[in-house]
């Protein structure tokens, strides 16, 4: 490729435009591509630096001296907070997937009246701004006594996971054919049994896809994080935000750094491994299935 | 129609999950002593636990049951406390500013007077005076201060200013308006560091104080006052020229990163509370009256702006003897001892030991001019206004800052003023 | 005697276990979704401006004086010109990286694996990074990218970020841009691949030139793509939260309906307020998304789905 680019011949006419273009496009591609590493290099490179490098002069350059301290000492600081995000995502993205796959199953094979409105009205829970909920969840919430732990974030990621979790469930299995499940019917199974023969078996990667959906969701999210714990059940997000983010800048650069890689470990790891899962995720979420 | 929707919701609650729901209330026996705090970190934390260590060796029948943890705090604990307050079910005592801040709780009548408090224990007499009057609402207090941090400080940094050729920390507004200049004309430093929106309503009281004096600042905050004067247009003038001089990055910095630019040599001046002496000495392992120096905030000498962590009684305690007892240890010269070194604020009493404090030259001065100065609350930390009127001046100061419109500032802080 | 009775008995025995199933849901969503944004509207409603108080009814009253407020005016416009910067740069970027990769490319599979990365991580820890990238200290004592350009002789690319008065908002958007423009890449290549090559062939057959089969025909098959882009990030623009936190804290220079909200929870602790300005957001949302799911679910069922 070097050696045409550079050729001072030109290429025939026909294939020119084609090769120029595409190292052209490549090219763009490429530069856009550095811009967008641009932040997840500084992460890394000052993740590993020791504080007399972390200045001004140096931030764009690799450590000289690599050093895990920053990572040692974040750990201390994060680690009650990533064992509380983890006792969040498992409970919840696990309860919300399977009332998502019984929904869908309902909503696509075994439907009652008024079915499409029902399914409407979970669709519009997905797009709520969750602040127009937020004041009486947390009135009801401390008047029925259940403010303090981990439970009232669990519940609100079951809860509002829902719709998200229905939608992608019933384009799945809108696809399996209906014979399938009349056959059954016809057979004299019940919703359940079907369900448990028939549909279970082939809904892994729903269940991949909405998993990695709502770990990923209820592990980055923030906002009911703030409104609904304390500091015994902080998830990583806030406790990363309490010692790094604005508001507290008695935490060095570079532990910050190390700190906001630290949380977005496993989110990135799930993301690097099961992409495709990941990204049917995010086209469920713009309804296409 | 509103307690409908409210019961069927909790009743659908219940009614979903099955909730196991645990409310106390109803009259306690005195073996337990529920207390709401959000010191969950820090020298805070440390000298809450130094107090409980106390309380339960003082008290060995009573547990002290520390409810911020358990109930969640910080911002939420807030909602928590409120819920429990109107539900009836309120801990034995909480902690919250001393002042306007609690003001609210008053009105809705959910504090007992502790006047009686006060006279069995000599309290009047071993506060200020004038802390006492501050404090006291309708004639009556409210609660129990425990500590005394001081707004209005001045820090600088010596070499800084010996380098622009000043030998005394400004004594006026004015003077310090050109001490700010002389250091941007003969040095490099940043004159004044400051750092984000609410470090800047920190300053404002300050100036406030330091160009009205004591007597018309506190008048501000009394109802009725009119901040339309030709006074506060000229403090606020000043405030505005002061402003001038500090870094243009300011809103991307904290207090901390701000007052860490003095002691580092990369400022002059920067304005803060005494809770920064604790981050120079403690975190930055800085060393008092060399790396780092302080004043009185300009045209404050002989004021001391005061705010304060309290303790209350609330209506309807279970425990009320034992709630006594710790309010009897936090207001005891004993109790104030244990938490303020640790802390790193000032007893509330005047009779402090000073040996307790004698490792930081800061808070021995400290307490000598606590029983002395006249004092003035601070606004910005819930002394003299409610929360609303607070956040009213936040955005007034907000607005301020973006849109650089001062006549709009001294309108928005007239107008906050009347509501 | 097959009577009308067995008739409705057996067809409510096909649908009603179905029902069954999904109503923990249906009471689940009915409670804390629809119950929670009328108990919001009530509040909103009342003058329930202290949580201690039980609040009188008082119709519009908080829904209008919120317009009088200068901090409204200015979050709602801030909030204007997030979104505007946000949903245009993220459409325009995710469309060009779409096109750029559409045709296949070599790495195509790392590239996009980069480009949709920020997607997986979220606001808070991005916010951080970018708080320190985008410090707006003047070249004398310049961190982040103002420092990167200073370094490479781009003095006139150095500026003050989002502590600008005016642009401020704009340089907010750019994180966000920076986040979503992989998803929308990913949306636009669904899209670009979902158009039959027999198409894009007959059209050429007919003589149209490479940027008339463009506009013809490929651009008015995306149409159903860009407005799915548009509603997703349109109201995720309308409930900005999490980012502005992390960069710039509670700051009017960047305030912004949702972080008014917040305030008034949790600083003035005024609910009846709080609720407004989330019925406000509620309402923009919907204004966006109802006609939306609306007309997706005709669509479907136009299709026969």
């Amino acid at each position: 490729m070097a050696a045409t680019t550079t050729s001072p011949v030109p290429a025939p006419r026909t294939a020119a435009p084609g090769r120029y273009a595409s190292a052209a496009k490549f090219t763009v591609l490429l530069v856009i591509a550095v811009v967008f590493l641009m932040p997840m290099y500084m992460l890394l490179v000052t993740s590993f630096k020791p504080f007399s490098e972390a200045t001004a002069d140096q931030a764009w350059l690799l450590p000289r001296t690599w050093t895990l301290d920053n990572w040692v000492s974040v750990w201390d600081r994060l680690s009650p907070a990533l064992w509380n995000s983890v006792r969040l995502v498992v409970p919840s993205s696990i309860i919300a997937a399977v009332l998502g796959s019984l929904n869908g199953y309902v909503l696509a094979k075994w439907r009652f009246p008024y079915a499409d409105l029902v399914f409407t009205l979970f669709l519009f829970g997905m797009f709520i701004p969750y602040q127009a909920v937020m004041i009486p969840l947390q009135q009801m919430l401390v008047s029925a006594d259940l403010m303090g732990g981990l439970f009232p974030l669990v519940l609100a990621h079951i809860v509002y996971g829902i719709p998200i979790c229905t939608l992608i469930f019933r384009n799945f299995y809108a696809a399996i054919p209906d014979g399938i499940v009349e056959a059954s019917r016809v057979d004299g199974a019940g919703i359940l049994r079907t369900y448990v023969s028939i549909i279970l078996p082939v809904s892994a990667p729903a269940f991949a896809v909405t998993l990695i959906w709502q770990i990923t969701s209820a592990w980055n999210d923030f906002l009911f994080a703030v409104f609904l714990t304390g500091p015994d059940s902080w998830p990583v997000t806030v406790q990363l935000n309490n010692i790094a983010g604005s508001g507290s800048a008695a935490v060095p650069y570079n532990e910050q750094m190390a700190g906001a890689l630290l949380a977005s470990l496993p989110t990135l790891v799930i993301y690097l491994v099961l992409g495709r899962y990941f990204m049917r995720g995010l086209m469920a979420g713009a309804l296409k299935g | 129609m509103r307690a409908g929707v409210k019961a069927a919701t909790a009743a659908a609650l219940v009614g979903v999950l099955a909730a196991t729901g645990c409310g106390g209330g109803g009259a306690g026996d005195n073996s337990e002593v529920e207390v709401f705090s959000w010191w969950t970190g820090g020298g805070e934390e440390a000298g809450l636990n130094a107090l409980i260590e106390k309380f339960e060796e003082d008290n060995s029948g009573i547990e002290f049951v520390n409810a911020a943890v358990a109930g969640g705090s910080g911002t939420n604990a807030q909602a928590v406390l409120e819920g429990r307050l109107q539900s009836q079910d309120p801990p034995d005592s909480f902690q919250g500013h001393a002042g306007a801040e609690l003001q609210d709780y008053i009105e809705a009548g959910y504090l007992q007077p502790l006047d009686d408090f006060y006279a069995e224990n000599g309290l009047g007499e071993a506060y200020p005076e004038e802390l006492v009057d501050q404090i006291s609402y309708e004639g009556s207090v409210y609660s129990v201060p425990v500590n005394v941090h001081r707004s209005n400080v001045l820090w600088f940094n010596p070499a800084v200013l010996e380098e622009a050729g000043i030998d005394e920390p400004p004594e006026t507004v004015d003077d310090f308006i050109d001490d700010l200049k002389a250091i941007e004309e003969e040095t490099d430093a940043i004159p004044l560091s400051i750092g984000a929106q609410w470090t800047v309503d920190h300053l404002l009281e300050s100036v406030l104080l330091g160009e009205l004096g004591v007597d018309a600042y506190n008048a501000l905050w009394e109802p009725g006052a009119d901040w339309s004067t030709p006074e506060v247009e000229t403090a606020l003038e000043k405030f505005d020229a002061i402003l001038a001089h500090s870094q243009e990055e300011s809103a991307s910095e904290d207090w901390q990163e701000a007052a860490k630019r003095v002691v580092d040599g990369e400022a002059a001046f920067n304005i803060m509370g005494d809770w920064a002496a604790g981050y120079f000495v403690n975190d930055l392992e800085m060393t008092e009256g060399e790396d780092f120096g302080w004043a009185p905030s300009p045209g404050t000498d002989g004021v001391y702006m005061w705010l304060s962590d309290s303790f209350t009684l609330p209506e309807g305690a279970p425990n009320q003897e034992a709630a006594q007892k710790w309010l009897e240890l936090v207001s005891s010269q004993e109790g104030q001892d244990i938490f303020n070194p640790l802390k790193g604020s000032i007893p509330a009493r005047t009779d402090g030991d000073p040996e307790k404090y004698a490792d930081s030259a800061y808070l021995t001065e400290a307490m000598e001019q606590w029983k002395s100065d006249d004092l003035a609350g601070s606004f910005w930390h819930g002394v003299t206004v409610n929360n609303a009127w607070k956040t009213d001046i936040d955005t007034a100061v907000g607005l301020y800052l973006q849109d650089d419109d001062l006549a709009a500032l001294q309108d928005a802080l007239t107008t906050a003023a009347q509501e | 005697m097959s009577t009308k009775k067995e008739v409705a008995v057996r067809r409510v025995r096909t649908w009603l276990p179905g029902l069954l199933l999904v109503s923990p849901s249906i009471v689940l969503i009915a409670v804390f979704v629809y119950g929670m944004i009328g108990w919001n509207f009530q509040l909103a409603m009342s003058d329930k401006h202290k949580p201690i108080h039980d609040g009188e009814f008082v119709g519009f009253a908080n829904f209008v004086a919120l317009w009088s407020e200068a901090r409204w005016l200015n979050a709602v416009g801030n909030a204007v010109i997030f979104t505007a910067v946000f949903v245009g740069g993220a459409l325009v970027m995710g469309w060009l990286l779409g096109l750029l990769l559409d045709k296949g490319v070599r790495g195509e599979a790392a590239l996009r694996t980069i480009y949709l990365a920020p997607m997986a991580i979220s606001f808070i820890a991005t916010g951080l990074v970018w708080r320190w990238l985008m410090n707006p200290a003047p070249i004398e004592r310049a961190t982040g990218l103002n420092a990167l350009f200073a370094n490479l002789g781009l003095d006139f690319l150095v500026n003050d970020w989002w502590t600008s008065p005016d642009f401020g908002m704009v340089a907010m958007a750019l994180p966000a841009v920076w986040q979503l423009s992989g998803y929308i890449m990913a949306l636009f290549l669904a899209g670009f691949r979902g158009i039959s090559d027999d198409l894009r062939e007959a059209a050429r057959v007919d003589g149209c030139s490479e940027w008339q089969v463009y506009t013809k025909v490929v651009i008015p098959q995306l149409r159903p793509v860009v407005l799915s882009a548009v509603i997703i990030l349109g109201h995720m623009s309308l409930k900005v939260f999490d980012l502005i936190i992390a960069v710039a804290g509670k700051q009017i220079i960047t305030d912004v309906p949702a972080i008014f909200m917040f305030d008034m929870v949790f600083e003035v602790r005024d609910p009846a307020k709080g609720a407004t300005i989330a019925a406000y957001m509620l309402m923009a949302v919907a204004a966006v998304v109802i006609p939306y799911l609306i007309w997706t679910i005709r669509k479907e069922r136009s299709e026969g789905r």
